[in-house]
């Protein structure tokens, strides 16, 4: 039976806590009375998953079994979520794989010819053959890639996009165009943290920047407390608004939702997921032995070997049928694993960022990244209330150095370098800059051809971490590089008592301290 | 009354564009209010004489005064009181036609001020202006029958570099004089100019000319070779005359060629000026004005004031000189008036007569004097250095000029090994401004042992220049003309002339900087970015291969074509490569078009297509990680301003297909195709050196665009015809030539760097593929096929 979350509080006997640091780690001793939150421990993985998602087809919520909506002669798209899904990617067979495998056979069984694929990457980077061969297994690559059957959305083919109307709020209702023609949409989801899922599968995932922008704002992310929690999320709202206008438009969806158990990482890094006065003497050995080695390892290395690490997740539950009862079961899955109740807000947070997030999968995590995971996705693991009371500080340990992927983050780089130069305020980013960058030709033309985000997307990474720039009193990256830090708008320290002093500038003598151990994932349910 | 004496009277003047003649102009117009002025001036190479006096006379701040005083009637007084001719002093006759000639010989006073005072002019040119000048203008006159009053500028050191006291006597009744015929001087003159000039266009010589270009140069292709090649000659006999000049004059007794010639030319004068009335007026070392027009007032970069400046900078340690030596320097205003003087008294009816106008007998600055006031006022005025740090200026030792230029020989030719040390090694960018820095040092060095060497003289002369009919001159001026026309050198107080006076013109004149504290306004840097990225530019034109992509199209082609193969065949591929690099290295630097031709070849059938698809993914996979983010960005600041960019690159269509859309334009190499694959040969010649500059200027040309309002972007030496053809060239981390080239010429520099975050493969080649490199996969699912097949 895996334990559940827990909140330690720090004495005078506890080891020093671990804190991710990139492609590293740091071992830091918390003062007396601070408080460590662990994730709880993975639950136990479905038996046979292949079976029970034979199940969830035939067994819908909410909806006809799959085979039931399968006719010869009609016009199948199977869509599923990209790379930035599950953090890190995971073991083959993939999540999606198992699914899609599962559909297909039924799909052929049932006499479908017009099949196609499509990865659902909203404005995200196009994937390489690789990723997409490890997402969805050889067979499917090989079998639909050639005859240009598996395709990845593209949000900027005039051709290829489809203009619904607009939500009763007025909100541009645009998707992939294959997608909105077909009889049938299916979507494959793999569920990783609360916020994934539901309508903003295919709201967010097959849009364009036209109807994006109505909810990827400064407006929505400020009103998203937090995003993670569908009951006050702007965010959540609006993409169930523009939802519920596709299905009324006459979109048929059948979403396949699934959930994933927190076993995060590979053996040899067993002890990243335990609690450190737990370790055991192997942990310790191979905490000392990661440790030595990475300190000897050049950076670009150490990142190679970080982003080769597949996660032994396990598949905890799958759910298929009607978008918003399958996420609603889907959503209780993932608090099952994820949630722990905390009491009480912190005067200072910390976090220790790991080398990756959603959108650096196989390359640098860059300093707007950095912001993005800190005060994006690790702020907003939270119901109810902020971990960090108002006016509290955030400090985050993560090496953050000047290092953008010239491929993948073209326009990242020149967001920094031009855009943040200026300012770092949210609403005057978004009103200055935001439609140069969206419409720029050049950074279309990496989008659409290439591997690269497109050129808004660094926006979005600054809109996201847009709440916590609004509710805390000051941000303080501890270890990074200190210009790349400044140009954050934070405040640079070189080691954890450093930042805790510098904190107490704004937070008063004898602040409480919080630390989220994590990775592995949890979301932390506040009460005050 | 010297006004009265000179009212209605002509008075010509030669040299009027230089230093004293600007002076003299100046002074006739504002204080001899009824004399008319004739001025005989060189037409220059694009202007005519009465062009280059509008702006190289009356331009100039020294009428600044006349014009305040005039206001809107200057313009009319010049017109009414100035008559320009043109003519050379250094052609018989002077090259008048016979309207000027009857002008310019009907004038009452002739001055002559035309000279080439440069101590370090070649030897012939010296001899045609100084030696033979003073005798053509003299000729003219008397072929004329002209009555004229000819004032012949000389100069004191006519008396050469001998001790004690120098009358004011004609050369020949002088102890120095010297009996060397001034004839077989000229012809010797002009015949070392015909033999140098052979000597240089010896195969031998032009080899070394040519091979010295090259290292300067680098590829930069035949034409600019060429230029560089012929300016390099041209240089050469230059220095040589200016060598055998300085030899024949030290020979003789002289310090340099200036008091040679000069001297040379007076008694020349004397010998064949027949009954032309004849004063000849001695100056010394002419420095700023002490009163007239301003005080301060000076013309041009002079004898001293590099020294002064080159001190102050902290940039020259030591000069030589004897402590108790006299440095005779007079100002500039004193001996405009005495010449004035001269010309209003009329000549001597005795014949041929000598003022010189001096202060080394009736007023001595000594030498420690001198560094003693020079030193303190730095030290209370201190020059700035680029930090805004005061420079402190070093204390004098009046050492022996033998061992100033000694040290200086040597650290000048220890920084010469360096900079060559540094210009062979491959390095580009900041790196490669350190050779630029270090080429810079040596140049500062070498003009410091150039003015010690020049002028070193002057600050030893023992001789002591008398100033007796000066004074008597002087003796006979009423109050009046004494107050307006001062040139008794015994008013001069040195301490207020040389701290109040000389050194703060010198000083603004030399734009140093003078404020502490660092710079406010935008640097250098700044400032050139902001000209580059001026919304009145309207063409950007860029280079790629390290310019905005630090790749190359032997990168590409091992990309291409290894994008297929397993990895034994690829392990065989780069050793093979590798063995090929160091030759096709070679060929690219003798000729980027030649190698081109030859690597290309390797595309020989290659297929079309397969190449062409996989070129995006060579752009992405390799291309995109070794850009410049900060240069790909600059091409889009140009597109933004709304100018035209355009791409020149040797590398092939296919591969810079995806950069296209980057550029309005691409000129590019483009191959060969038949059926289906490539030929290996190109279809026009690669836009290569020169050849960039013509498609620059073909293109702006059909565009309707100015090349003078275009951005040029290269990274080499061998770019440079493309870069001299723009108006504003960017040297994009720059090698060592090109570093040093455009450091020498204020181009703009920028360096760019790839993204610190891209991925970096260790070969030029692509993820090994997991298929079998066909489009036919072995391995189907049944039921998946099934689908597949039904629906294609």
């Amino acid at each position: 039976m895996p334990r559940p979350g827990f909140v330690l509080d720090v004495d005078r006997s506890t080891p020093p806590t671990l804190f991710w640091h990139g492609e590293g780690f740091r071992l830091e001793r918390l003062p007396t009375g601070s408080r460590v939150i662990y994730p709880p421990e993975p639950l136990d993985a479905l038996n046979d998953p292949d079976e029970a998602i034979r199940r969830a087809l035939l067994e819908p919520l909410d909806s006809e079994p799959l085979p039931a909506l399968l006719k010869p002669g009609m016009k199948l798209t199977i869509a599923f979520d990209d790379v930035s899904l599950p953090l890190p990617p995971m073991r083959q067979p993939d999540n999606r794989q198992r699914v899609i495998e599962a559909v297909l056979d039924m799909a052929a069984a049932a006499g479908v010819d017009d099949v196609q694929l499509i990865a659902a990457l909203a404005l995200h980077r196009r994937m390489t053959e690789s990723e997409l061969r490890h997402a969805l297994g050889d067979r499917i690559y090989d079998a639909f890639e050639p005859h240009g059957l598996l395709t990845q959305h593209d949000a900027e083919d005039p051709a290829g996009m489809l203009h619904l109307g607009t939500t009763d709020e007025g909100e541009d209702v645009e998707i992939n165009k294959r997608a909105a023609e077909s009889d049938l949409l299916v979507y494959v989801n793999i569920n990783l943290v609360a916020m994934d899922g539901g309508h903003k599968s295919v709201a967010t995932g097959l849009a364009s920047y036209k109807s994006l922008r109505h909810h990827h704002n400064v407006r929505t992310m400020q009103h998203s407390r937090s995003f993670m929690d569908q009951h006050r999320s702007e965010l959540h709202s609006s993409n169930w608004r523009m939802g519920r206008h596709l299905k009324a438009a006459g979109v048929k969806i059948f979403q396949i939702e699934t959930t994933l158990n927190t076993n995060t990482f590979p053996d040899q890094f067993a002890f990243l997921q335990k609690r450190e006065w737990e370790w055991k003497a192997r942990d310790r050995a191979s905490f000392l032995a990661v440790s030595k080695s990475l300190g000897r390892t050049p950076p670009r290395l150490a990142r190679r070997i970080f982003h080769s690490i597949n996660a032994p997740h396990e598949m905890t539950s799958v759910q298929a049928g009607e978008v918003e009862a399958v996420h609603a079961r889907t959503t209780e899955n993932v608090y099952r694993q994820q949630l722990v109740e905390v009491s009480g807000q912190t005067d200072i947070l910390t976090m220790g960022l790991p080398y990756i997030c959603p959108y650096n999968v196989n390359s640098v995590m860059n300093p707007i990244l950095v912001m993005c995971t800190g005060l994006g996705y690790f702020f907003n693991l939270y119901r109810n209330n902020p971990l960090v009371r108002p006016g509290g500080v955030l400090i985050l340990s993560h090496p953050t150095p000047w290092e953008f992927d010239p491929v993948f983050h073209p326009s990242y780089i020149d967001f920094f370098e031009q855009v943040l130069a200026e300012t770092t305020d949210p609403l005057e980013i978004e009103a200055k800059y935001e439609e140069s960058f969206a419409t720029d030709p050049w950074y279309i033309h990496l989008y659409r051809t290439g591997h690269a985000y497109h050129g808004v997307h660094p926006f979005y990474m600054w809109y996201w971490g847009a709440h916590a720039l609004d509710h805390l009193g000051g941000v303080i990256i501890v270890g990074g590089d200190p210009a790349a830090v400044r140009r954050l708008g934070f405040k640079p320290a070189s080691t954890m008592r450093d930042a805790l002093e510098m904190a107490t500038d704004v937070v008063g003598r004898d602040p409480s301290i919080t630390h989220l151990h994590c990775p592995p994932l949890l979301m932390a349910d506040v009460s005050v | 009354m010297i006004p009265e004496a000179l009212a209605g009277k002509r008075v010509a003047v030669t040299g009027a564009t230089g230093f004293l003649g600007t002076a003299l102009v100046e002074r006739l117009l504002r204080s001899v209010p009824d004399c008319e002025v004739v001025l005989l001036v060189r037409p220059g190479r694009r202007a005519s004489a009465a062009d280059r006096t509008r702006r190289e006379i009356f331009r100039n701040d020294c009428f600044d005064r006349l014009r305040s005083e005039l206001g809107d009637s200057f313009d009319a007084e010049i017109e009414r009181r100035v008559r320009v001719v043109g003519g050379d002093v250094s052609v018989d006759g002077l090259g008048l036609d016979d309207e000027d000639r009857r002008l310019f010989t009907s004038a009452d006073v002739v001055i002559h001020s035309a000279a080439a005072v440069s101590f370090d002019s070649p030897l012939d040119t010296a001899v045609e202006v100084n030696l033979l000048g003073p005798m053509r203008v003299g000729d003219v006159l008397r072929e004329a029958g002209s009555s004229a009053h000819m004032i012949a500028v000389s100069t004191a050191y006519v008396a050469g570099a001998r001790r004690g006291d120098a009358p004011e006597r004609l050369l020949p009744d002088t102890p120095f004089a010297t009996d060397v015929g001034w004839r077989g001087e000229v012809d010797a003159a002009r015949r070392a100019r015909a033999d140098t000039d052979a000597e240089s266009r010896r195969p031998d010589a032009l080899d070394g000319f040519r091979k010295q270009a090259r290292r300067e140069l680098g590829a930069a292709g035949s034409p600019l070779l060429a230029e560089k090649t012929e300016r390099l000659r041209s240089d050469w006999v230059r220095d040589r005359l200016v060598e055998l000049g300085r030899a024949r004059a030290q020979v003789l007794g002289w310090p340099d060629s200036y008091a040679y010639t000069k001297s040379l030319g007076e008694r020349a004068l004397l010998e064949t000026r027949g009954d032309v009335a004849l004063t000849i007026v001695r100056p010394s070392i002419i420095e700023s004005a002490m009163s007239e027009p301003t005080p301060g007032w000076i013309r041009g970069f002079r004898m001293a004031e590099p020294v002064i400046i080159s001190y102050g900078r902290g940039l020259l340690a030591e000069f030589p000189g004897l402590p108790e030596g006299i440095v005779d320097v007079i100002p500039v205003d004193l001996v405009v008036a005495a010449i004035i003087a001269v010309a209003a008294r009329g000549a001597d009816e005795a014949g041929p007569s000598v003022y010189q106008v001096a202060s080394g007998s009736r007023n001595p600055l000594r030498y420690r004097r001198l560094v003693d006031l020079v030193r303190q006022w730095f030290r209370d005025h201190p020059i700035y250095d680029s930090q805004g740090q005061p420079i402190d200026v070093p204390e004098w030792s009046f050492p022996g000029r033998g061992r100033v230029q000694g040290q200086l020989q040597r650290l000048s030719k220890a920084l010469g090994l360096v900079e060559r040390a540094v210009t062979q090694l491959p390095v580009r960018g900041r790196q490669a401004e350190l050779s630029a820095r270090v080429e810079e040092r040596k140049a500062t060095v070498d003009r410091a042992m150039g003015y010690v060497e020049l002028y070193g003289a002057y600050a030893e002369t023992e001789a002591v220049f008398r100033v007796d009919r000066l004074l008597a001159l002087w003796a006979t001026l009423d109050s009046e003309d004494q107050q307006a026309f001062t040139f008794d050198p015994g008013v001069i107080d040195w301490t207020s002339y040389v701290q109040d006076v000389h050194l703060p013109s010198v000083v603004t004149h030399a734009r140093v900087r003078t404020t502490p504290g660092r710079r406010t306004g935008p640097s250098r840097r700044e400032r050139g970015r902001k000209a580059v990225l001026s919304p009145d530019r309207h063409l950007a034109v860029f280079d790629l291969e390290n310019t905005l992509i630090a790749s190359n199209v032997v990168e590409s082609f091992a990309w291409l074509a290894t994008r297929r193969m397993s990895s034994d065949e690829r392990a065989r591929f780069t050793l093979r490569t590798l063995r090929e690099a160091p030759g096709l290295l070679k060929l690219d630097r003798q000729d980027r078009g030649d190698f081109l031709r030859h690597f290309y070849r390797r595309y020989e059938d290659a297929p079309a297509d397969r190449l062409r698809a996989d070129a995006w993914e060579l752009f992405n996979n390799l291309l995109l990680t070794k850009s410049f983010p900060a240069g790909i960005r600059r091409v889009r600041e140009h597109r933004a301003l709304g100018h035209r960019t355009l791409l020149i690159t040797g590398a092939l269509d296919f591969v810079i297909a995806p950069l296209r859309p980057l550029f309005d334009d691409v000129v590019c190499a483009r191959m060969g195709e038949r059926d289906g694959r490539f030929t290996g040969e190109l279809i026009e010649s690669p836009p290569t050196g020169e050849a960039r500059a013509l498609i620059m200027a073909e293109y702006a040309e059909a565009e309707g665009l100015e090349l003078s309002e275009s951005v040029a972007y290269a990274d080499s030496a061998s770019d440079l015809p493309m870069l001299e053809a723009a108006g504003y060239p960017v040297a994009v981390n720059p090698e060592a030539k090109l570093a040093a080239i455009a450091r020498r010429r204020g181009w703009h520099t920028e360096d760019w760097s790839r993204a610190a975050g891209a991925r970096r493969p260790l070969l030029p080649m692509g993820p090994l593929l997991s298929g079998s490199g066909d489009d036919s996969r072995p391995y189907r699912p049944s039921i998946v096929t099934r689908t597949v097949r039904s629906g294609s």
